[in-house]
């Protein structure tokens, strides 16, 4: 079933239409247990082993709401700006489809928990660009299909299905986006910058680790063209389940240009759910969607409404951390360093790290040095993120102490963390073990000093000739014999001293 | 009366998967509509400062702490399944060769 699909350069498409966009991100919350039922919520546990009687839908048995569940949509309402409402009730949405053993979706509809917010967001020139919430509503997870018989593993040409419902019931928060519109050709860059803000929200409240490789975080992506001008959106399409930041940036652009290519030939957008690939970055045609009355929403009646009192509201908002982009934005002047370069910490996942190991007494710029430099490049040829290092802030500020107080130059801190790295034990055991002081010791590098001087005797000459700058060559002659173990800045001094020049 | 057409029983047939014939459609619709005509009489009474009632007791914020529960064992929640691989439910196919 492959079509070639049209696409518009995407300058072409920008010139003649307007891209909307509407952004829903599903996030799975961190809770020990289930949303309605007490069911642990542990990953990789065996198949079916995290069930019960309410998440199966068993005849007879009642779901019960999980308050941390509540508080944490509350607080995820409370930092995006969104009202809290005063009383809500849960709905069904129902659906025939095995993912959900009980045929519906305990969900909310017309009465979501916070609703009418926004989120900043901030681009990576240091534009500000204000995304307004529409509403962050609860509701479950559901079971994990997996599909037999058919060619890898999809659902279409399978013979049957096979479910696990040990993610069905597990509490999500869906929150919705209102229209995105005057993004102009920044659209793709304002969702992934959205999608990257709320991710770094939902961390910092810590109610999810918000990890988008592990499902936890899951965006749609909803868009749609109108001639420039025009007042009135256009047709949208809805590509689901775009699990990365990079994707959900090409998918944006992807639909920008496939529907520009439609509109632009006279064609017709349909409105229909979509998927997203990612290994080519297209969408492909999913199902059409169905009319939202389809489901048949009612008020889910095993469900007494939520109605959560100002006061503990107020004592909720009193819970909110610093807000990610105000975070950022502080840490970027305490570091003194450029919207580009905080940008590059972020994207490394070292933020916190940087912040832990100045906590732990290391200065801002050797910190960040040794997190984006040194371990950066570990983390990466290892293929694991930073913060799975076997190292930690302390450590990282400890070989910092070390090299402030000149007990080790770079080299050796080095070969200090690769130790440390290496499971050797603290910078100081590693140091201890593998012999690693700085030798500034004048009668330990004497020797060294002389014998480079003699196996050197033309630059030797320059230097007492006044060409003070030769000196180098010496300093790397020591440097090499002694196994870059040497204080280069003593050695310069003893060579100068030796040779009868002034430094 | 509310009126319910044969085209509506057919559009909640299919979303209920349920495959009527063409004169169960017709008479399905004189049967629901009787039921929603029977059901309808609680708006005579019933005046615009009566809101529709979802719950009959005035219960709010009914929660559980996030305390771990004993789950069933995967063989007990298997036990009843009409079928099962790989310690999973299997279920048949989902779509149809299309």
């Amino acid at each position: 079933m492959t079509t070639v699909t049209d696409l518009v350069p995407y300058e072409d498409a920008l010139a003649s239409f307007d891209p909307v966009m509407g952004l829903e991100v599903h996030v799975e919350l961190g809770t020990r247990t289930k949303m309605f039922c007490g069911c642990a919520t542990e990953l990789g546990a065996d198949p079916n082993s995290q069930v019960c009687p309410t998440c199966l839908g068993l005849p007879g048995a009642l779901p019960v709401v999980n308050a941390t569940g509540v508080e944490s949509a509350v607080r995820i309402g409370l930092a995006l700006h969104c009202e809290i409402a005063e009383w809500c009730r849960f709905a069904r949405k129902n659906y025939f489809y095995p993912d959900m053993p009980k045929n519906f979706q305990t969900s909310q509809y017309d009465e979501p928990i916070a609703y009418n917010g926004y989120l900043d967001v901030q681009l990576e020139d240091g534009e500000v660009f204000r995304v307004e919430i529409e509403r962050a509503h609860m509701e479950e997870d559901t079971g994990k299909s997996t599909h037999v018989g058919g060619a890898t593993g999809r659902i279409h040409g399978a013979s049957h299905s096979l479910l696990d419902y040990n993610r069905a019931g597990i509490p999500l928060i869906e929150i919705v986006t209102k229209p995105i519109v005057g993004a102009g050709e920044r659209a793709p860059e304002v969702a992934k910058a959205y999608v990257a803000e709320l991710r770094e929200l939902i961390k910092a409240l810590g109610v999810s680790e918000a990890r988008m490789e592990m499902g936890q975080m899951r965006c749609d992506v909803n868009l749609s063209l109108r001639p420039s001008g025009e007042e009135r959106f256009g047709t949208r399409s809805e590509t689901k389940n775009v699990n990365s930041l990079r994707s959900v940036e090409r998918a944006a652009r992807y639909e920008i240009q496939r529907h520009a290519a439609v509109l632009s030939s006279g064609g017709a957008i349909v409105q229909e759910t979509r998927h997203f690939h990612e290994d080519d970055g297209s969408t492909t045609s999913g199902r059409v969607k169905e009319e939202a009355e389809d489901y048949r929403y009612f008020p889910e009646p095993d469900l007494v409404p939520v109605a959560p009192p100002k006061e503990w509201v107020e004592e909720l908002r009193g819970t909110l951390p610093e807000l990610p982009r105000l975070r950022r934005n502080r840490l970027r002047e305490e570091w003194g360093i450029t919207q580009h370069e905080m940008q590059s910490v972020l994207n490394a996942g070292a933020v916190d790290l940087i912040v832990a190991t100045t906590e732990a007494g290391a200065d801002a710029p050797s910190a960040r040095k040794w997190w984006m430099g040194e371990l950066a490049r570990r983390a990466n040829e290892d293929g694991v993120d930073l913060a799975a290092l076997p190292i930690t802030p302390a450590d990282v500020a400890r070989v910092a102490a070390l090299v402030a107080e000149g007990s080790l130059n770079d080299k050796l801190a080095r070969q200090t963390i690769e130790g440390v790295l290496a499971g050797e034990g603290t910078p100081d055991e590693v140091v201890e073990k593998r012999g690693l002081k700085v030798v500034s010791d004048d009668g330990a590098l004497g020797a060294a000093v002389d014998e480079a001087i003699a196996g050197n005797p033309a630059v030797a000459d320059k230097i007492r000739g006044g060409k003070v700058a030769a000196a180098g060559a010496l300093v790397g002659a020591v440097m090499k014999a002694t196994r870059g173990q040497a204080d280069a800045a003593r050695v310069k001094e003893l060579i100068l001293e030796r040779l009868g020049v002034e430094g | 009366m509310p009126g319910i057409s044969r085209e509506e029983v057919a559009h909640l047939a299919r979303l209920a998967r349920l495959e009527l014939k063409d004169e169960e459609l017709d008479h399905f619709a004189g049967q629901l509509d009787d039921i929603i005509g029977a059901v309808a009489t609680v708006s005579d009474v019933a005046d615009e400062d009566v809101p529709p009632t979802s719950h009959p007791l005035p219960l709010t914020n009914v929660m559980r702490p996030d305390e771990v529960r004993p789950s069933l064992t995967s063989a007990q929640a298997l036990d009843q399944a009409p079928a099962q691989e790989q310690q999973r439910f299997k279920v048949p196919q989902i779509l149809g060769e299309e």
